[in-house]
């Protein structure tokens, strides 16, 4: 009786223990097992993390990083050094650790061939790698930002190297004044890009092809780019700007006073929308900087800031007598419309001025204007023709009442001759 | 060839003397209620301006979701005085159907249902739905942002009705949503069967009120009470309205001109504060203010079928007050008469106000 | 009211005192002239609204771009379609091809490359292929396509 009923307990318990081993879907891993039962939260954090883990997605486990033999069962057997066993590494060793596999094409390619493997090499490039060369453990490495043992894939929302957390990743040591002491570089950036259009753009309207951090830094090999390479970063996206630029009297003269192209008037982190007030040679301008009033470049701001002046303040009339019209009844959304062909003028305008050149910017500026005053010629149109209708209403109901009036004259006859003959 | 050949050449094939002899023998009766005798006119005058100005827009309307909005957009801007006879249109259904619930009211306060003329007063009561439902419909063809919602949110509330709802739904809507489906059939609605069964019901409606002649009010003594010629007297006096209805509708269209507003996107979430058109919108505003549940049933459901069984009590009014004698009976219908007009005149304030 | 005549002539109707005839006329001769002048004053807006605009129809489902000596080989144009606009473009080979303007990554107005062969929004770089598919940059979505028809001298662009 006792023995058969012990025979059922041990029976049901092979099942259960199979249930979960088969469930589980995973080889055994002691481990994981041993950890994840530690009271200690740094110990028993990576077997918690691991699950969400791309690696363990792929089928690897804690032995194919830290070496050792997950079959064991006891902590020595496990870790034990003969068995491969690694241990964590150090700070100093992490790019290699990682590397590994990770510059390992043969091995790469047997996951995920369109993966790069050049990450170890160029974060030696970076300044982050460079650092470390000399000895300082305070950079980021891979887990700095990739994290480790819950490490999730890229296009997953939650990794911490998505576009909309990379931001984050990185304020985590460079927003902090006293982590980056005695490193020389200011703490202030993501302060700054968090106001930035850019910003704006990625988190507010999620437009993931905005820039973050790594789009203009580099991700493995993160270096602030030179300064006479920074037009090329910015005319990744910006590329007409770029080109103008590139073209224009600036680029020769930034690079020789050793002015950061781009950054010297729009910033690199707090880039804000740009204004026409950066524009021209009143106070509050850029340009004042460093053209002084008679100089070709004084002259060329002058004139290029009244072009713009000059559409927009066209645009705005052009606008407003529509408008007028419009609240008036009449309808003018066709002229409406064209308008669109004044206000893109209007941007690309704003482009132009890249390129220095008072000739480059009327060539737009002026089809602009065209475009404008016909708006502003439908809009006088339609309130003449709004004066028309009110003028032929009022003739219409003179008309009209006259003519209510002569009826009623005719009745007031008939019935007086209708009495009389009564 | 001399005008009295001709009319003497069409009176003996269209006994039109004949019928100028019954013209002439039509009387209004003269008392201090006499002024609303205008209004069952005037809605007809307002009808005929409709028919009229509907017809010339239907030489540019394009009943389709893709040409609509972009047609009557053309009408407005392109075509000449198209913004004269659109505004017209659209201001002149609104006029029309304020006449009319004035003349329905003053008809049934001053009893011009009592026998013979139930009939009548049926007729008039399919002609109200006929018109509202015109209303509805023709809101629709421009195919805008407003009209789209509207156009939701009245088939839902129809859909709504028990057993019967859903089937109502799917025909008006000519589908699950509200399409270009809809729109080409609220334009058939619109320009052809409403105005067919219009027509007849109208010729029914003013054929009875010729045979019956004009009713005197139960206050006035029907014997003494003083006559005047319809013709001349009173359809010259009824020409004077009309001249200024047509004033009033120019100057509507001159200086009030109707909004076109943006094209209807199925996508787009409904604007904000939408309400219907005021002779809808007593109705919308009492569905806003009944409570979720009402005894254990949906309370817009119990709205709307109360307003279904008091649109079929109107039919049976004749029957129910059917003598000037019960002079009880005529006060507590007074009463409702007075209720009805003062909750619909409050709800529609209150709908406007909030 | 007329009295027989005991002469044996006709009845000679007496006019008793009434307005004079004169003001009758006049009255009557107003009468007619104004609602003549009323009448017409309908019925001109109600003929001139019947009579064809000059641009004869609403252009909704197609519209004439744009005439074939205007776009080059190798060009492209912008054109206005129902509200918005679309960019008319011919290739090197003379085909005809016709996408929205409108940018999908923020709305700038694109334009043809020549150089590249491609439509290209200068904002951000974006660049989209002739049958408007977004191939770089930031566009997450493709351009409407249009169906380009030649009618004798005209193009005609219409919605598919």
């Amino acid at each position: 009786m006792i023995a058969r009923r012990s025979a059922c307990a041990v029976l049901l318990m092979a099942l259960v223990l199979l249930f979960f081993t088969l469930a589980s879907g995973q080889k055994k891993s002691s481990c994981i097992e041993c950890h994840a039962k530690l009271e200690d939260p740094r110990l028993s954090a990576p077997a918690k993390l691991f699950d969400n883990d791309i690696h363990h997605a792929r089928g690897l486990s804690c032995n194919d990083c830290h070496g050792g033999d997950p079959n064991a069962d006891t902590k020595e057997a496990a870790k034990d050094p003969r068995k491969g066993y690694l241990g964590k590494p150090k700070t100093l060793d992490i790019p290699a650790y990682c590397g590994k596999c990770h510059s390992d094409a043969n091995l790469m390619k047997k996951f995920n061939p369109s993966l790069r493997v050049d990450q170890e090499r160029e974060y030696y490039t970076s300044v982050h790698g460079k650092l470390l060369k000399t000895g300082e453990t305070r950079v980021a490495t891979c887990i700095s930002c990739h994290s480790v043992h819950g490490i999730r894939a890229i296009t997953d929302p939650l990794s911490s190297v998505y576009p909309s957390n990379v931001a984050e990743t990185c304020s985590k040591c460079h927003a902090s004044a006293d982590y980056m002491r005695g490193l020389n570089i200011p703490s202030d950036q993501y302060d700054k890009y968090k106001q930035s259009v850019h910003a704006k753009a990625l988190y507010d309207k999620q437009d993931l092809s905005a820039p973050t951090c790594n789009d203009c830094h580099g991700n493995h090999g993160a270096t602030p780019p030179g300064i006479a390479s920074v037009a090329n970063v910015c005319g990744q996206c910006h590329g007409r700007q770029a080109e103008l630029f590139q073209t224009s009297p600036h680029k020769a003269a930034f690079d020789q006073k050793g002015l950061g192209e781009c950054i010297t008037c729009h910033s690199n982190h707090a880039i804000a929308k740009p204004s026409d007030q950066l524009l021209g040679t009143s106070q509050g301008t850029l340009c004042i900087n460093c053209h002084n009033s008679g100089d070709q470049g004084f002259i060329a701001a002058t004139q290029m800031r009244s072009q713009i002046d000059e559409l927009i303040a066209s645009i705005g009339k052009s606008t407003d007598i529509l408008d007028k019209a419009e609240r008036a009844g009449m309808e003018v959304s066709r002229p409406k419309f064209e308008m669109k062909e004044a206000t893109d003028a209007l941007t690309h305008a704003r482009v132009l001025i890249h390129s220095s050149s008072t000739a480059e910017v009327d060539k737009i500026v002026a089809p602009g204007l065209a475009a404008s005053v016909k708006g502003y010629q439908a809009g006088v149109g339609a309130l003449a023709e709004r004066t028309f209708r009110r003028r032929g209403l009022a003739v219409s109901l003179v008309f009209i009442l006259f003519l209510a009036s002569l009826v009623y004259l005719k009745v007031r006859q008939i019935e007086s001759r209708q009495k009389e003959d009564a | 060839m001399k005008l009295e050949a001709v009319t003497s050449w069409l009176d003996e094939r269209l006994s039109i003397s004949a019928l100028a002899k019954l013209v002439s023998k039509k009387e209004v009766p003269l008392h201090r209620h006499s002024i609303w005798y205008y209004f069952g006119g005037m809605t007809l005058f307002l009808f005929t301006v409709q028919v009229v100005t509907g017809i010339l827009l239907l030489l540019y309307y394009r009943p389709s979701s893709e040409g609509a909005f972009e047609s009557v957009q053309f009408i407005m801007t392109d075509v000449k005085f198209g913004w004269l006879i659109r505004s017209i249109h659209s201001w002149s259904a609104n006029l029309m159907i304020a006449t009319l619930f004035i003349h329905m009211f003053s008809v049934f306060f001053l009893r011009a249902y009592y026998p013979p003329r139930e009939i009548t007063w049926i007729s008039g009561v399919v002609l109200l739905f006929i018109v509202i439902c015109f209303g509805f419909s023709g809101y629709l063809l421009p195919w805008n942002k407003l009209a789209f919602f509207a156009t939701k949110v009245g088939t839902e509330i129809a859909g709504v009705v028990p057993i019967v709802g859903r089937p109502i739904l799917r025909f008006l809507r000519g589908g699950d949503d509200v399409t270009g489906a809809t729109l080409t059939r609220f334009f058939g609605f619109h320009v052809a069967v409403l105005p067919a069964t219009a027509t007849v019901f109208i010729g029914i409606h003013v054929l009875l009120v010729q045979m019956h002649g004009m009713s005197v009010p139960p206050g006035v003594k029907a014997e003494s009470v003083k006559k005047m010629k319809f013709v001349p007297n009173f359809l010259l006096r009824d020409l004077i309205g009309w001249i200024l209805a047509i004033g009033v509708l120019a100057a509507l269209a001159a200086l009030f001109p109707w909004e076109l507003g943006e094209k209807a996107d199925a996508f787009a979430p409904a604007p904000a504060g939408i309400k219907p058109e005021w002779y809808f919108l007593f109705m919308f505003q009492t569905l806003k203010y009944l409570p979720a549940k009402i005894w254990g049933f949906d309370g817009e459901v119990i709205g709307i079928m109360a307003f279904n069984v008091v649109a079929m009590l109107l039919f049976i009014v004749p029957f129910v007050d059917r003598s000037p004698e019960n002079k009880r009976r005529r006060m507590i219908f007074n009463l409702i008469g007075l209720a009805a007009l003062l909750f619909i005149v409050v709800m529609t304030i209150v709908g406007y106000v909030t | 009211m007329a009295e027989p005549a005991q002469d044996g002539r006709a009845a000679v109707p007496e006019y008793p005192e009434r307005p004079r005839p004169s003001r009758r006329r006049f009255l009557d001769y107003l009468l007619g002239t104004s609602t003549v002048a009323t009448l017409g004053a309908i019925v001109y807006p109600i003929f001139k609204f019947m009579s064809p605009p000059q641009v004869v129809e609403s252009a909704e489902n197609s519209v004439v771009a744009a005439k074939l000596g205007e776009v080059p080989l190798n060009s492209g144009k912008i054109f206005k379609f129902g509200n918005k606009p679309g960019i008319l473009v011919r290739t090197s080979a003379g085909e005809l091809k016709a996408v929205s303007a409108v940018c999908t990554h923020l709305e700038c107005i694109v334009q043809y490359r020549p150089d590249t062969k491609q439509i290209w929004c200068a904002c951000h770089n974006g660049q989209y292929n002739l049958s408007g598919k977004n191939i770089g940059g930031p566009p997450p979505r493709p351009l409407e396509e249009f169906k380009v028809n030649t009618r004798g001298d005209d193009i005609v662009v219409s919605r598919t």
